[in-house]
């Protein structure tokens, strides 16, 4: 993971009108504890057009903006899963709780200023990493909007109808007398309504292409160009605005961005969130689920029983083919062997796993002499006595492209349609060839959202919901969390099996 | 007369240098007499003799336009967008920079999207018979376009054969992404559906029973006319037992109402289909009184059928992203050497594709002209006279010039007020970052 260097002091002159935030090795902290609105973040929304004037630290800066890339990407893969919308909802509410809460105006024992500032400064971090390509802008104000959204709907209405106050749209208000001219396709436009609804209806005129979603569906009245938006369809037209703007904004942050003559602390770590987004998952290390614990140490001899029950795609196939060919690639050794290492394999077995593997393909003495340095070096015995952590999805994706010999990679980038689908059927007898999930999964692959497919993979292997993922609708951002949760997953199987069998005897003694 | 081939490469070098109308075509892209991004941004695509195709071509200046098309002498050509950049460029400029900006909305009727419904033609034929349904398409869409969505520069095109193209050039319409175009022809698109489908109108909400829109309900309103004349009387579209067959399976399927039909029509099977319109319509009425919701739901299914027979059949595919290319107007149709002259919306009713002219007649009626108009010199009025002035191409270029005026002058209009606006705000124009 990367860590931005520490360098004390800013250029006093700090001609860096970009963001004006002011990097500081001092703790802001402002209103710590007290509760209530203040003055600067008076509503929860926020439509984001003041930058944030406050001083941060640096290490602040980088965390908002992990925090909230999080909540993105999880958007994001969310959204790509076809749930139903209640589920969705629910879904993004449960994450953006966890990850980047934020109160209401009545919450209790929050400090709101806080979690206000931290949602603010998130967000126009990531503008910086975001404006740099209309690709990249687009896939985020997709995900802002479905945040703003989200929290939207949720909000308290009456701080919500003061916050829209606060904006002060200029939308053109249709008037009694327009409204009586029009009343019969307004009507019609309100789908089987009672007259009551639309007496107690009132009407906006907004040019009809700031509202396209509306026009699509048919769902407004339009005419000379001009639809006309009942106050119940509101939501469209704020983010509409706020989709708008926010685009407005980024291609001029992009325009500027060159002039920035920006500090080389922040660009990095800018740099670092924009890739980690490409890959669609929040960037982070692999921490090993506590080696100690319920036995999860893994010899040798195992490998092959967790192999066929809880590896993912990509290192099955590479299992597969060192089972087959007894020899694997540089690169495919890494991507095994600190898989391997992260799923609770010691070194000592590792070393007999490899040893095994080769078989006779190889001699003792060039075993030793050749691999077995690598494995110890992998393990943080060797050279620079790095403890190399497992690769991530991000990395197994964007670093090292196969050539033509390797094995090594994601099954779903980096293997053609037809094969990948013969493997996935082949591994996994729960996916067969022509079914509607392994169209589905396809069609993730089709439109590169491997993480997408993988998850599926995974839900349809393990009997999990559709969107439950990893759990709470986690995607697969890490081979190892696979094997984890798989394992997991048997784990409470088991016991459930054990705790049935525990009460059926203790029903015979009775 | 000399029988000019439209195939032939001297027969098409011959109307590019002589009959293409490059002062209105190059006007009406670039809406301006300066050369402006509209123009130089905007891709051309070429297909050449032998199927060749290039793509990505665009120009500085109309001559540039006319020396090119003439040398490359193209069997027909397509317009694209206006790009951020020059498209010919676009191997010197770093990887996406490259983005379609801003582009006419367009429509693309095709007669192919009607062979279930037409009884006369199928295929790539078109007579004067089906060409009823285009018309129907038109006058609908026309209406939507200038009633709904408040434009008012609409170029309709004879595609040449067998279908008819809109051209959108109001500012606001060159300005929309392809979101919003994208939305657009959702809002107008009605009928979905491939073969295996048969009822292909759903626009009545989840449980199919609600109120048609308003602009639906006004497009049906239009199209009850062109139903009678073209489906029930010209076509007769329920004549056959597979026609009449197809109405009932788009009905509800109460018995008491569909058998009787069925086993009149089918003792009696040279009812014409307006009588057995009549008689659906008899049998519906008689559920008016006591059966209520049930005679709601036939007129219900009755006017998704209307709509089903004769609202236009876009090709949604084509007016949704700005970078889809489209054919442009006076190019000559390889197959049938028409050229692809604009229609007038309000006379679509009577234009005959088989009367517009072709590349031959124009050719013919040019070698007229100088066999006798040697002495004829003397013209020399205002305006040069333009080879395409003495054919029957006249009245069509005549109509594209005045449509191109009125483009014209709508843009000038709005860049002064533009102008205006821009010096009355330049006090705060230094970029500021956000």
């Amino acid at each position: 993971m990367f860590r931005p260097s520490t360098r004390q002091n800013l250029p006093s002159s700090s001609s860096n009108p970009a963001l004006e935030v002011k990097v500081n090795k001092r703790h802001s902290g402002i209103g710590a504890g007290s509760s209530g609105p203040s003055s600067r973040y008076p509503y929860r929304l926020n439509f984001y057009e003041r930058p944030p004037t406050l001083d941060i630290t640096l290490e602040e800066f980088e965390t908002f903006a992990i925090a909230r890339l999080r909540v993105l990407s999880h958007i994001e893969s969310l959204s790509h899963r076809s749930l139903p919308y209640p589920q969705l909802v629910s879904a993004i509410q449960s994450y953006t709780k966890q990850h980047l809460p934020l109160s209401s105006n009545t919450a209790r024992a929050v400090n709101l200023d806080e979690e206000r500032r931290r949602d603010e400064i998130g967000h126009w971090v990531l503008r910086l990493a975001f404006c740099r390509s209309p690709d990249l802008r687009a896939r985020f104000i997709r995900s802002e909007v479905a945040l703003f959204k989200n929290r939207f709907e949720s909000d308290d209405v009456h701080e919500r109808a003061a916050f829209l106050r606060s904006l002060e749209f200029d939308w053109q208000v249709v008037n009694e007398s327009e409204k009586q001219t029009y009343a019969e396709q307004l009507k019609s436009c309100m789908w089987g309504q009672k007259d009551d609804a639309f007496k107690a209806e009132s009407w906006f005129k907004v040019p009809w292409y700031t509202v396209p979603d509306l026009v699509g569906s048919r769902r407004v009245y339009v005419r000379a160009g001009m639809a006309y938006v009942p106050q119940s369809l509101q939501i469209s037209l704020v983010l509409q605005a706020f989709s708008s703007r926010l685009e407005k904004a980024l291609e001029l942050t992009a325009k500027n961005l060159p002039r920035l003559d920006e500090d080389e602390r922040l660009g990095p770590v800018i740099d670092h969130l924009a890739s980690s987004f490409l890959s669609g998952i929040g960037a982070t290390d692999y921490q090993p689920a506590d080696g100690s614990g319920n036995g999860s140490a893994v010899t040798a001899e195992m490998v092959d029983d967790v192999a066929r029950k809880h590896f993912p795609p990509c290192m099955r196939n590479l299992y597969e083919r060192l089972k087959r060919d007894h020899h694997l690639k540089h690169f495919g050794r890494l991507q095994l062997g600190l898989f391997l290492k992260g799923i609770g394999l010691p070194l000592d077995e590792a070393i007999v796993f490899w040893r095994r593997m080769y078989g006779s393909t190889m001699s003792d003495d060039k075993f030793n002499k050749e691999y077995k340095y690598n494995i110890r070096h992998s393990y943080g015995q060797e050279g620079k006595r790095a403890n190399y952590p497992p690769k991530s999805c991000q990395q197994i994706l964007t670093q090292n492209q196969p050539g033509t010999q390797d094995s090594h990679g994601c099954p779903f980038r980096h293997f053609s349609p037809d094969n990948l689908i013969t493997f996935l059927s082949n591994s996994y007898p729960q996916l067969e060839r022509s079914s509607p999930e392994m169209k589905e999964i396809m069609d993730s692959v089709k439109s590169t959202h491997y993480h997408v497919a993988c998850t599926r993979v995974f839900e349809l292997t393990h009997g999990v919901k559709k969107g439950e993922g990893l759990g709470e609708g986690e995607s697969v951002g890490h081979p190892n969390k696979w094997t984890d949760r798989s394992r997991e997953l048997e784990r409470d199987v088991l016991e459930k099996i054990k705790k049935k069998e525990d009460s059926d005897e203790m029903q015979v003694d009775v | 007369m000399v029988d000019y081939d439209p195939s032939s490469p001297q027969v098409m070098n011959a109307f590019y240098r002589r009959l293409f109308p490059y002062r209105p075509f190059f006007l009406w892209l670039n809406q301006d007499q300066i050369p402006a991004k509209l123009f130089t941004h905007r891709e051309f695509a070429f297909t050449l003799v032998g199927d060749v195709y290039i793509r990505y071509n665009s120009f500085h200046t109309a001559d540039e336009f006319k020396k090119e098309v003439v040398r490359l002498n193209p069997s027909r050509f397509e317009i694209g967008p206006q790009y951020s950049a020059r498209p010919r460029d676009r191997k010197t400029l770093a990887a996406g920079a490259l983005q379609p900006q801003r582009r006419e909305l367009v429509f693309d009727i095709d007669m192919t999207d009607y062979d279930e419904i037409r009884t006369c033609c199928n295929d790539k034929k078109i007579c004067r018979r089906c060409w009823g349904y285009i018309a129907a398409a038109v006058k609908v869409l026309d209406h939507a376009l200038r009633e709904t969505f408040g434009y008012k520069h609409l170029l309709w095109v004879y595609s040449g054969r067998r279908g008819i193209h809109c051209w959108i050039s109001d500012q606001s319409a060159l300005d929309l992404n392809d979101d919003q175009r994208k939305a657009v022809v959702t809002f107008l698109e009605v009928i979905k559906g491939g073969k295996e489908q048969a009822k292909k109108v759903h626009v009545r909400g989840g449980k199919d029973d609600g109120d048609l829109h308003p602009a639906l309900a006004e497009a049906l309103e239009l199209l009850k006319k062109n139903f009678v004349d073209v489906c029930l009387h010209d076509q007769d579209c329920f004549g056959s037992e597979r026609g009449w067959e197809a109405l009932l399976s788009l009905l509800p399927g109460d018995r008491d109402v569909i058998g009787p039909l069925r086993s009149n029509w089918q003792s009696e099977p040279g009812r014409s289909s307006a009588e057995k319109w009549g008689d659906l319509m008899s049998a519906v009425r008689k559920l008016k009184k006591n059966q209520f919701p049930l005679f709601r739901k036939y007129e219900r299914a009755m006017e998704d059928v209307i709509l089903q027979y004769t609202y236009p059949r876009i090709d949604a595919e084509v007016s949704k992203h700005r970078n889809h290319l489209l054919k442009a107007p006076f190019c000559v149709h390889p197959g049938t050497g028409r050229v692809c002259v604009p229609v007038n919306p309000d006379l679509v009713e009577q234009f005959d594709p088989d009367t517009v002219p072709t590349v031959g007649e124009l050719l013919n009626q040019l070698d007229k002209i100088q066999v006798e108009g040697t002495n004829g010199e003397s013209v020399g009025g205002q305006r040069k006279v333009e080879d395409y002035d003495q054919t029957s191409l006249k009245p069509y270029v005549e109509m594209f010039e005045k449509h191109v005026a009125a483009v014209l002058k709508d843009n000038r209009s709005a860049r002064r007020a533009a102008h205006a606006d821009e010096t009355r705000s330049s006090t705060w124009s230094s970029p500021q970052i956000y």
